[in-house]
C-alpha cells in the first residue's frame, strides 16, 4: 500500500533523510555530514539468476507459470 | 606462474568497490593480473579470457564473489588475497556502520527510518528500476545514480513520479543538492535562493560551486538525467522540477542547463516556462542564445556564465569575475609553446564539451572521442592526434573501470603518454572537488606530472581547472596549492581555462 506523502514543495520544507541502495560511499558521506541514512546490504534478487528472476516476477504479476 | 583463486559463496560488493579494490591490488610488487568481482557470466568471460579461470570459480553465480591472481610467486599472490580480504572487510564495516543495522530491502531500512524521503538508487542497471519503482510506490522520492536503465522504464517511472507529485531524477543522475545536503557527487554549497534544474552532472557542479563562489547560494540543486528533454521523455521531470521550484519560497531565480532539447519537447517546455514568474536563467549548450533572448529568459554564453547571471538577478549587482581576462592573459604571458598540440583530459563530461565548443573556432581542428559539431572523431580514442580533447568519463573508457573522479589511474597512464608525445605543448586538466569525487585528485594528477617530467624532461604548459568549493571534503585551498607547486596553472572554471588555452595558443 502506498503511503500518503506530501508534494514535493513539501520535501523542501523537511529535513532530507535517505535510504542508500547501492554504493556504500554515499552512505558514509551523508553519514559524515549528520544526514539520517540507512543503508541497504542490497544484492541481486534470486542469486543474479535471471531465469528465477523472470519466474519470480510472473508469479508476482499473476500470470501461469507452465 | 602460480595461480590462486577464492570463491565465496553469497557475498554481494558493489562494482565501484570491487573495481577500485582490483586497482589496488594491481599496485601489489609481483602481480600480474588480479581480478575480484561478481561472477556474472562478463565476469566469467572475461577472467576466461584472461586465463584466471580456475576450476574452483567456474561454478560462480552472480551472487558469489570471485577473486582470481596471478603472481610471480606463490607468496606475493597469498599476500594479495590477503589484501583483498582486507580491503573488502574494511569497506563492509564502513558501509554497514558500527552501530547501524544494514536491512537487506528498502522496506527494511524504511522500518529503521521511517522519516526517510528519498531513496538514493546505485545498483546494476539491470535491477535499477524495479527499485525505483517500490521506492515511488512507497511514496518517497528517488535519485537514480544507476546508469543503463531502458528509456522505456524511465518514461514510465518517470510517469509514475508525476502521478504521485514525487521526483524521479534520473537515470544516470550524478549530482543533486537538496535542501543543501549534497546527494552522490555535489559539492558543499552555501544555501540561498538560485534553484538549477540540470540533465548534466558536471554542469550542474561547475555552476553550483561558481554560484558559491561568487557570493551566492543554492536552495535546490535538480539533477533530471542526460535524456529528460528528449523527444521520447518529452522534459517530464524538468517541468515536475521548474514546477516545485517555482513552488518554492526559498527559490528567486530558476537556471536550466541542458543539452538542446528536442524540438517537441521545446516548446511544450517553453510553454510551461511563460508562465513562471521567478527569472528564468536558460544554458542550452551550444544552443543559439537569441531565441531563448527572444522569449524574454536570460540565455547564458556557458557555465559560468549561467553562474553569473543568476547571481546578477539573484543580487541585482554583477558578480566581480573570479578570474578577469587581464589576470588571464598575464599568466598566458608567462608560457611560451615549445611544440603545437593541446592535449586535454577531462573526467567532466559537460567540461569537455563546453571546451570543444569554445575552442574549435581558434584552432580549427579538434579531435575527440565525443566530439561537438564540427570538431573530429579520433579513430583510435587511446591514440590522441593534433589537438586532442578527451572525456575519460565516457563509456568506452570506463567500461570495467570505475569513473575518473574516484579512480584516478586511467587518467595518470594518459598523463604519461601524453607527455611522452613530442607533439604535445599544453596539457589539460579538470579537478572535481565534492562528496564521491577521489580524496585528493590534486596530488594523484601531480605524480604523474612528475613521473612524466622525469620520464620525458621538457617544458610542457600545465593547467587544471578546480571545480569545488572551500568547504568540500579535499579542501579546496591545498588542492590548488598542490597543483601550483608542481607548476600546474590553475583556474576557478573551465571558461577561464579555455580563455587561457586560447591566449597562450594564439601567442604561440
Amino acid at each position: 500500500m502506498a503511503e500518503r506523502r506530501p508534494p514535493i514543495s513539501g520535501l523542501f520544507d523537511q529535513p532530507i533523510q535517505v535510504i542508500n541502495v547501492g554504493v556504500p560511499s554515499f552512505s558514509d558521506d551523508l553519514k559524515r555530514q549528520g544526514v539520517p541514512v540507512r543503508h541497504v546490504d542490497w544484492r541481486p534478487p534470486a542469486g543474479g539468476n535471471k531465469r528465477i528472476q523472470a519466474l519470480l516476477r510472473r508469479i508476482k504479476n499473476g500470470e501461469k507459470t507452465s | 606462474m602460480p595461480l590462486l583463486s577464492q570463491l565465496k559463496k553469497d557475498t554481494y560488493f558493489d562494482s565501484v568497490t570491487l573495481m577500485l579494490a582490483t586497482n589496488e591490488l594491481k599496485k601489489i610488487r609481483g602481480v600480474h593480473q588480479a581480478v575480484i568481482g561478481m561472477g556474472t557470466d562478463y565476469n566469467l568471460e572475461s577472467l576466461k579470457r584472461l586465463g584466471l579461470l580456475s576450476p574452483e570459480l567456474a561454478d560462480a553465480t552472480p551472487s558469489d564473489l570471485i577473486l582470481a591472481v596471478d603472481a610471480a610467486t606463490e607468496e606475493a599472490a597469498v599476500m594479495t588475497l590477503r589484501e583483498a580480504e582486507r580491503l573488502l572487510s574494511v569497506k563492509k564495516g564502513a558501509a554497514s556502520g558500527t552501530a547501524d543495522y544494514a536491512p537487506a530491502t528498502q522496506a527494511g531500512a524504511a522500518k529503521a527510518l521511517p522519516g526517510a524521503n528519498i531513496v538514493l538508487i546505485s545498483v546494476p542497471g539491470d535491477y535499477a528500476a524495479s527499485e525505483a519503482r517500490r521506492a515511488l510506490d512507497s511514496g518517497r522520492h528517488v535519485m537514480l545514480f544507476s546508469d543503463n536503465v531502458s528509456i522505456d522504464d524511465e518514461l514510465e517511472l518517470k510517469t509514475r513520479a508525476v502521478e504521485k507529485n514525487l521526483l524521479m531524477m534520473g537515470p544516470d543522475c550524478g549530482t543533486a543538492i537538496l535542501n543543501g545536503v549534497p546527494l552522490a557527487f555535489a559539492n558543499a554549497v552555501r544555501k540561498g535562493d538560485i534553484g538549477v534544474v540540470a540533465a548534466s552532472g558536471t554542469g550542474l557542479q561547475e555552476v553550483t560551486s561558481l554560484i558559491h563562489r561568487m557570493g551566492c547560494g543554492v536552495s535546490q540543486a535538480i539533477g533530471v538525467g542526460g535524456r529528460d528533454l528528449s523527444e521520447k521523455i518529452g522534459g517530464i521531470m524538468t517541468l515536475q522540477a521548474v514546477r516545485a521550484l517555482e513552488d518554492d519560497r526559498q527559490t528567486k531565480v530558476i537556471v536550466l542547463l541542458s543539452k538542446p532539447p528536442a524540438e517537441k519537447t521545446f516548446h511544450a517546455l517553453l510553454g510551461v516556462l511563460k508562465d513562471v514568474k521567478k527569472p528564468v536563467v536558460i544554458y542550452f549548450i551550444g544552443a543559439d542564445p537569441v531565441p531563448i533572448e527572444r522569449l524574454g529568459f536570460a540565455a547564458a554564453q556557458n557555465l559560468e556564465d549561467a553562474a553569473r547571471t543568476a547571481c546578477r538577478l539573484s543580487t541585482g549587482r554583477q558578480p566581480s569575475p573570479l578570474l578577469s581576462d587581464e589576470e588571464i592573459a598575464e599568466k598566458a604571458s608567462k608560457v611560451r609553446l615549445t611544440a603545437p598540440s593541446l592535449r586535454a583530459l577531462y573526467s567532466g563530461g559537460t567540461l569537455c564539451d563546453e571546451a570543444q565548443r569554445i575552442l574549435l573556432p581558434r584552432l580549427k581542428t579538434i579531435h575527440s572521442n565525443t566530439p561537438v559539431a564540427g570538431c573530429e572523431k579520433l579513430p583510435n580514442v587511446y591514440q590522441s592526434r593534433g589537438h586532442t580533447i578527451l572525456d575519460l568519463g565516457d563509456d568506452e573508457f570506463t567500461r570495467g573501470r570505475a569513473h575518473p573522479m574516484i579512480d584516478p589511474s586511467f587518467r595518470q597512464e594518459k598523463i604519461l603518454s601524453e607527455y611522452a608525445d613530442p607533439e604535445t605543448g599544453m596539457l589539460v586538466v579538470d579537478v572535481v572537488l565534492g562528496y564521491g569525487s577521489h580524496p585528493d585528485m590534486a596530488g594523484a594528477v601531480v605524480r604523474s606530472i612528475e613521473e612524466a617530467r622525469e620520464r620525458s624532461p621538457r617544458p610542457v604548459v600545465l593547467a587544471a581547472t578546480l571545480c569545488g568549493t572551500e568547504d568540500d571534503p579535499q579542501d579546496y585551498e591545498k588542492q590548488r596549492r598542490t597543483l601550483e607547486d608542481a607548476g600546474v596553472f590553475v583556474f576557478p572554471s573551465n571558461v577561464s581555462m579555455v580563455k587561457f588555452i586560447v591566449s597562450v595558443m594564439s601567442h604561440g
